[in-house]
């Protein structure tokens, strides 16, 4: 173990503090832990990727309404009080960000990656969006128009991206598994499935 | 708040550091005080230091600059919590140096802070709201040039500029004046379509549309192809 940061004495210390209280238990604290470890991720946003792959009816009742339309999976985790689908096609590419904070359809896909956090991404993203998305090994041609979502309010926002070619065919738990968190956030495409 | 976190358009960041410390389709936590920060943010409403999200966001915006930048995303959260504990007299930043032995806080809580009131209603559209939208679909809007000296959810980078709202979204607290302490004072929120050129420049990356979610308040109309060239 390296030396404790300056960050982590503060948070065990205040731990300690509000537990002592009564405002808080170690019980709470080990709940998050597994919440936002096991159950909250980005496999119930690849769960609704897949589905929409696969069933029209679905995936036209995700774009229209998308709080709706996950409304009953009743996915733990919060920050989806609005929820907005938007769909990667030949001719445009979406990508989501939040400049101001960090805002992110927890409940879809877990808690953010630090990069979606950090400085670099929230202010190039909406300037330079081709030159981002290059970093992450995704060269966008000139004639696909990039569509940036930057979540200023309460709406959140999930990427449907496309479905990858040769992967017709496969069942909804399949096709799942092919769905990145990176692929939802609009940073990566789905490569192509061989055999 | 014209502050640190307002960092769409900014440069200087060089390349985005991809690596995580999880594989890709997993999320969590990366160090165990993480969680604990996470789980002292859901206290912090029962400890009567906070009401609504607004609030919290703009706790956030409010510490150290220099530490907002480089403590990370939790580390920024610990710096608000520490502000709204401190600004409630819930814990002082003087109780947890000394708990901690650690007296680099991020937080700087005002001497005499803002009473936010309990928030009376849940999260979410609020459908009470009886005027009409003031803009419709496909109207050209003009963002205000100056935003609230308090919180704000309209980005220094798109202000002054000429949009077209493309989707309304029902009614919802103001974070304006939710976050300072004047009440919910829900109003229309809007989707707005902003053009890269008009944005950033002639130079701007070609064929890019950027997407907003702003609210009523925030947005003036605009005639299509007026001053703004």
């Amino acid at each position: 173990m390296s030396e404790a940061s300056p960050q982590a004495l503060r948070a065990e210390a205040l731990e300690a503090i509000l537990i002592e209280r009564g405002l808080l238990t170690s019980a709470k604290v080990d709940d998050i832990v597994q919440r936002y470890n096991e159950r909250v991720g980005p496999m119930n946003g690849a769960r609704i990727v897949a589905r929409a792959w696969t069933d029209p009816q679905f995936k036209l009742q995700l774009l229209d309404d998308a709080t709706s339309a996950i409304g009953p999976y009743e996915f733990d985790g919060g920050q989806v009080d609005k929820l907005v689908v938007v769909e990667n096609t030949q001719a445009v590419h979406n990508v989501v960000v939040c400049t101001l904070c960090s805002c992110y359809p927890w409940a879809l896909l877990g808690l953010p990656p630090t990069w979606y956090k950090d400085p670099a991404y929230r202010s190039r993203i909406v300037r330079e969006p081709r030159s981002v998305l290059a970093e992450f090994g995704l060269e966008l041609p000139k004639a696909k128009s990039v569509q940036v979502w930057d979540s200023s309010a309460e709406v959140r926002y999930l990427v449907l991206p496309q479905q990858p070619e040769g992967s017709a065919g496969l069942s909804q738990d399949e096709l799942a598994e092919l769905v990145t968190r990176n692929a939802m956030i609009g940073v990566e495409t789905l490569p192509a499935v061989s055999g | 708040m014209d502050g640190i976190h307002d960092l769409g358009g900014k440069r200087g960041f060089g390349p985005v550091q991809i690596d995580d410390c999880l594989p890709d389709n997993r999320a969590g936590f990366s160090e165990p005080w993480e969680a604990k920060v996470f789980a002292i943010l859901r206290a912090l409403p029962e400890a009567g230091a906070l009401q609504n999200s607004d609030q919290f966001r703009h706790a956030v915006e409010r510490i150290v600059p220099s530490a907002y930048l480089t403590h990370g995303y939790y580390g920024r959260w610990l710096g608000g919590l520490e502000t709204l504990l401190a600004e409630a007299g819930v814990v002082s930043i003087a109780q947890i140096d000394e708990r901690s032995g650690n007296t680099e806080s991020a937080a700087q809580p005002k001497a005499v802070p803002v009473r936010v009131p309990a928030s009376t209603r849940r999260s979410g559209p609020q459908s009470d709201v009886v005027q009409s939208p003031r803009f419709a679909l496909g109207q050209t809007i003009r963002t205000l040039r100056h935003a609230s000296a308090g919180h704000t959810r309209l980005p220094s980078y798109a202000r002054g500029c000429c949009g077209v709202v493309t989707a309304l979204h029902d009614a919802w607290a103001l974070p304006d004046t939710n976050a300072m302490g004047l009440g919910e004072q829900p109003c229309h929120l809007y989707t707005v379509t902003f053009a890269s050129t008009e944005l950033w420049g002639p130079l701007a990356e070609p064929n890019m549309s950027l997407n907003l979610d702003l609210f009523e308040p925030y947005l003036t109309a605009c005639e299509p192809g007026a001053d703004h060239e």
